[in-house]
């Protein structure tokens, strides 16, 4: 199956019953293929009119307390913005995919790239908090949209998964995880009473419990800054424990969000950082690299946002070379670079075009040479 | 005495709207046409987007939702869809529902999900002092057309009917035990309903072009408007600068819903193993 396919069904398989979009290449197969199956389930598929119709009717489903999704490609996550924003200050659980062609602009439908990684991150106005997750092969994808999921439901907030148009569109083999053990997870519901129930409530774990709408509640939701009733207030304390509380509540969990793989690092003398399609490349150029005698290993974040500085930082104070392929000018490589406190050989590509192998096994030998 | 109590959120009071505003005439009808439907509170959505009118759900108790810009539509279509059971009831402003959401609107209309729309048309953005809207009439003064506005103005109602609403119905806050029953007929509709309703705003359309006060403007209302089935037997030359209200049409389609949900159990036969 396709990448497209594995996160359609993947999201069927994470309990999604609700999705809105809009076409647009490289995400358009799965639109139809839960057009195709959400009938079935006893779901709802609805093409709305524009990628913006799309976003805020996946935040009214999950208000009414069903898990939702979308699916867009660059030019429509850029419309998708405002209410991604929206659902963050509302604290409505939702996933947003994102297959990433090229940009900027209408750019290359057709073609992958990755640059949308800090679109993920800064998008929508605002502070905000965000999580991203960029899975490489199909299977990831099917791992990973679950795990989206989960990660909303956990911490009621939007998450953006990050395909590009060959996780998207390549067509692999994949072995079902046993369905018995994936986690699946559900938002907390609240067990007060309607009365003493408080939607925003600053709770220990900074993530209020949900009630849906339709449910006996009747709270009021507003994109407003708000107090803990729900209610629009200028109040600067109250504001900014709002604000300060929707950060916190992805921050202070960091180490539970954050994931990653790490391969041949342990006497590693370079380290290459991939994500997404990328690191299938670069996966490849450092068994090829190792073939020849140079000591590279691999580290993959699978998750963007929040970026795990504190492991790369670590890796630092062993590795002093770092390569980062990646489909855009630097993204990522700016955040390595932060991270690590090294100058970071780059490999990009804007060209519509993937970064193969060889490119990243150039960028090693050269490094390795210095 | 209506007891509007019961349905008002009264901690949340004193409200925001300017002296003379229209939108508590709107609130009021709109609390009756509830009452008369008679809908549990707890099963009733009320939806806005942004501006002025878009602050009534949060004087109101019912589960409300304050959306972002001109997409309380697209919001009311994923809630209606995820729970059916749940009246929804978006409130809109002129500038909301048929400028940055006009695309919604329109969308709306044509897919006919149930859902009641109320669309105060004040002709101006109130919320941020008094600009041109897509409803202000041509030659009239706002801070955005100071000089007299050049652009013609849309009719609300003709562009629901057009993109294939099967309720319709204006009405004008002086207008107000008509105004709650066209809303209750837009609420019992099985369908996508529209209620237009012409407000005043005597802030910031008043004031520019020197209309009056706000009881002025209920008197223009009164004068200046005409029922549907007197504007039937005028001509164009005598329905000239006056405002046509009532139900202004009133058919019946299959409702999305509806639709979707016999789709549903279409699929399910066929492929059942």
């Amino acid at each position: 199956m396709t990448g497209n396919e594995a996160c359609a069904e993947a999201a069927l398989f994470a309990g999604m019953r609700f999705f809105a979009g809009y076409p647009i290449t490289p995400s358009t197969e799965i639109a139809e293929f839960l057009a195709r199956r959400l009938p079935h389930v006893g779901g709802t598929f609805v093409q709305m009119e524009d990628e913006i119709a799309s976003m805020a009717a996946i935040i009214g489903a999950s208000l009414a307390g069903v898990k939702s999704m979308t699916a867009t490609s660059g030019p429509g996550f850029s419309l998708m913005q405002e209410n991604i924003g929206y659902a963050t200050m509302t604290e409505i659980p939702c996933v947003v995919v994102n297959v990433q062609r090229g940009g900027p602009s209408t750019g290359l439908p057709t073609l992958p790239s990755q640059a949308d990684v800090m679109q993920a991150r800064w998008g929508t106005h605002g502070d905000h908090p965000v999580i991203a997750v960029a899975p490489s092969t199909v299977r990831e994808t099917y791992d990973w949209t679950i795990k989206a999921f989960n990660l909303s439901e956990r911490f009621r907030t939007p998450v953006i998964l990050l395909l590009d148009e060959i996780v998207g569109h390549i067509s692999e083999k994949i072995v079902y995880p046993l369905r018995r053990e994936i986690e699946l997870i559900e938002r907390e519901r609240t067990s007060r009473d309607p009365e003493s129930y408080l939607p925003y409530e600053n709770t220990d774990s900074d993530i209020p419990p949900f009630a849906e709408f339709g449910a006996g509640y009747r709270y009021h939701v507003t994109g407003l800054n708000h107090d803990e009733t729900g209610f629009p207030t200028n109040d600067p304390k109250k504001v900014d424990t709002l604000n300060r509380r929707i950060n916190r509540k992805i921050e202070r969990y960091r180490s539970e969000i954050i994931a990653y793989s790490e391969s041949s690092l342990e006497d590693a003398e370079i380290c290459v950082v991939a994500y997404g399609s990328s690191a299938r490349s670069a996966h490849r150029a450092v068994l090829d690299a190792r073939k020849s005698g140079c000591k590279v290993g691999i580290f993959q974040p699978f998750v963007l946002w929040p970026f795990p500085y504190e492991r790369l930082s670590q890796i630092a104070q062993r590795i002093e070379n770092f390569v980062v392929p990646e489909m855009n000018l630097g993204q990522i490589a700016h955040e390595v670079s932060c991270a690590t406190k090294r100058d970071i050989a780059r490999v990009n590509r804007i060209d519509g075009g993937l970064i193969t192998p060889d490119e990243i096994l150039e960028e090693i030998k050269n490094v390795s040479i210095r | 005495m209506f007891p509007y109590d019961k349905y008002l959120r009264r901690d949340k009071f004193p409200h925001i709207w300017c002296t003379g505003c229209g939108c508590g005439i709107v609130l009021k009808a709109l609390l009756r046409a509830i009452e008369r439907s008679k809908i549990p509170k707890d099963d009733i959505a009320i939806v806005s987007g942004i501006g002025c009118s878009s602050r009534t759900p949060g004087y109101l108790d019912f589960n409300t939702l304050h959306t972002t810009h001109g997409r309380a539509i697209a919001f009311a279509t994923g809630l209606k869809l995820a729970k059916r059971t749940l009246k929804v009831i978006v409130v809109t402003g002129d500038g909301d529902a048929t400028a940055i959401g006009g695309n919604h609107f329109i969308h709306a209309a044509r897919r006919n999900l149930d859902m009641t729309v109320i669309i105060y048309n004040n002709y101006i953005y109130g919320m941020t002092g008094g600009q041109v809207s897509p409803t202000t009439p041509a030659g009239k003064r706002s801070t955005t057309s100071p000089h007299g506005n050049v652009e013609p103005a849309f009719d609300i109602s003709g562009l629901a009917i057009a993109a294939g609403a099967p309720f319709v119905a204006r009405a004008t806050c002086y207008h107000a035990v008509q105004l709650d029953k066209y809303i209750n007929r837009g609420i019992m509709k099985k369908g996508f309903s529209v209620v237009e309703v012409l407000t005043p705003c005597p802030t910031y359309y008043a004031r520019p072009n020197r209309l009056g006060n706000a009881v002025e403007m209920l008197d223009w209302y009164k004068n200046n408007s005409v029922q549907i089935e007197a504007a039937r037997k005028m001509s164009d030359e005598e329905k000239e600068g006056k405002v046509t209200i009532g139900i202004l049409h009133d058919s019946d389609r299959p409702e999305f819903c509806e639709v979707y949900s016999q789709l549903s159990a279409r699929v399910r036969e066929t492929y059942k193993e």
